[in-house]
């Protein structure tokens, strides 16, 4: 009973808050009498969504490379981790080499993936991927090494093997690292598939931004952003669903945002 | 003659690293009869842990006898039971099944530990928190879980490394209370390690002393006190002399 009041409560405040700033938006641009090709207001914002340009097509792509390269980064990250658990010799092999691929920055890889992979999708997945696998491949490595030495010992005076070490300790104690490296990795997700977008495609809401932009009209290119915005809150819900399930309160890692 | 259940003779354990060799246990000798409650007590660092540590088969000894059982056969992996400083319960678990980890791990019949998780989470004093998590239990109610753990595949020897070091001083005193009546219901042989005199006392059957830098046994005496004990007892004048001979053994007297 009081649960769901509370539960209430917090989604009440999350609307009125983004409420709040939409009704500022539309005031500083009224009162400021600012002009539509500099900042539209919100309804001239999401009317733009009856102009020509094809939405919901351009929304399902982009989503589909931030989607597609979340996932992957989500699989090779914890996989990574997963290796680098089990064989330490690996981990201090190839870790120092991860660590600066890293630093290669990606988007200034995105006029080679032309040349290699063509326009399209797939190579949008590719840099989202890049950028956003190794938080989750840090966070759960860490995660994987995160026990208490006492337990370790707990389980081996009980003849405990390395496999039931993993299952019953290691990868429950590690969750709530994934989802931390999750949850960071979701805006670089996002951002990922923009910026390949901007480089290198043909549709997405970051080409679609890219077009409309030639012709000055700004509440398009406001309504992209906004779509964008979209896919990752989106994207970033699923995670925390996730995690309510998968993760107890307690366990959870607190993070910004 | 009947063999002590453990029987520790000449111990003596050296750890090595970089080349660097640390004496953690240098001369240890310990009989302890089945079903006692030994108070092994010492100042941080004397390798009480260490000696733990040999019996519970985590670590080998280098020099020395180490025999335990008795007549009896006796499994290090099967027959040990620890309790360490924290609880160490699994947060993702609820607290019986935190209890039934040792039970998994050895392969037991699930259906039976159940069985005996419950009793044994009623023995511990935890009735009624079954289903609850770690978090929302207080540190002693923790502790307690760790010992009904400890308890769950019926181990011959309890190992407890400091398990009340971390709790407040009331809920340590009364938890005193609670591990001796636990002991006399399930009649364990248990091995309780302490740097807390008062308790060593309190608890014991019998109390070996280390002195530290490297563990040597320094004395190792029975404590001729009733059970059941009681906190008041803390006044006796007998408990007074026992507390003050490992005082004098400690050189802080």
């Amino acid at each position: 009973m009081d649960k769901t009041a509370d539960q209430a409560r917090h989604w009440a405040l999350i609307i009125i808050a983004h409420l709040l700033v939409v009704l500022a938006w539309h005031l500083f641009v009224v009162w400021g009498e600012v002009p539509a090709y500099v900042m539209p207001t919100p309804l001239d914002t999401v009317l733009s969504l009856g102009g020509e340009y094809n939405w919901f097509h351009n929304t399902w792509v982009t989503a589909s490379e931030v989607f597609g390269g979340y996932i992957l980064a989500v699989i090779v990250g914890v996989g990574l981790a997963l290796l680098f658990s089990w064989f330490a010799m690996f981990a201090k092999f190839l870790m120092p080499l991860v660590v600066s691929l890293n630093m290669i920055p990606k988007v200034a890889l995105g006029p080679l993936f032309i040349v290699w992979f063509d326009y399209g999708i797939g190579p949008n997945i590719f840099i989202a991927f890049t950028i956003c696998f190794l938080p989750i491949l840090i966070t759960t490595t860490r995660g994987l090494q995160e026990v208490e030495p006492d337990l370790l010992d707990l389980v081996r005076s009980l003849n405990g093997s390395r496999w039931q070490i993993f299952t019953k300790i290691q990868l429950p104690g590690s969750l709530p690292y994934v989802f931390s490296g999750m949850k960071v990795a979701v805006v670089l997700a996002v951002a990922g598939a923009i910026v390949g977008e901007f480089i290198a495609s043909e549709e997405g809401l970051g080409y679609l931004m890219l077009q409309v932009q030639v012709d000055l009209d700004t509440p398009a290119m406001f309504m992209a952003v906004l779509m964008i915005t979209f896919i990752g809150v989106a994207l970033y819900g699923i995670v925390i669903g996730l995690e309510r399930i998968f993760v107890k309160v307690d366990a959870r890692l607190e993070t910004s945002a | 003659m009947s063999e002590p259940f453990i029987h520790l003779e000449g111990v003596k354990k050296v750890y090595r690293s970089r080349g660097q060799e640390f004496l953690a246990v240098s001369d240890v000798s310990l009989d302890v009869e089945m079903g006692e409650l030994i108070s092994l007590v010492g100042p941080s660092g004397c390798g009480k842990t260490t000696v733990l540590k040999i019996l519970a088969g985590l670590h080998d000894h280098d020099d020395g006898t180490v025999r335990i059982g008795g007549n009896e056969t006796f499994e290090a992996g099967r027959d040990v039971g620890m309790v360490f400083q924290q609880s160490l319960l699994l947060k993702w678990r609820k607290i019986i099944d935190n209890v039934l980890l040792p039970a998994e791990i050895l392969g037991l019949p699930m259906r039976e530990s159940r069985e005996r998780a419950r009793d044994l989470i009623q023995m511990v004093g935890l009735e009624g928190f079954e289903d609850n998590f770690p978090y929302e239990l207080s540190g002693g109610m923790q502790q307690r879980a760790a010992i009904a753990r400890a308890l769950i595949h019926d181990p011959k020897l309890i190992l407890m490394d400091e398990p009340f070091g971390a709790l407040d001083a009331l809920t340590r005193e009364k938890m005193n209370l609670e591990l001796l009546r636990i002991w006399s219901e399930s009649k364990k042989t248990i091995i309780f390690v302490t740097h807390s005199i008062q308790e060593a006392v309190l608890l014991g059957s019998r109390c070996a002393v280390l002195t530290s830098g490297p563990a040597r046994m320094a004395d190792n005496f029975e404590i001729e006190l009733d059970y059941p004990r009681t906190l008041d007892m803390k006044t006796h004048p007998q408990f007074g002399v026992y507390t003050r001979r490992i005082y004098k053994l400690l050189g802080m007297e």
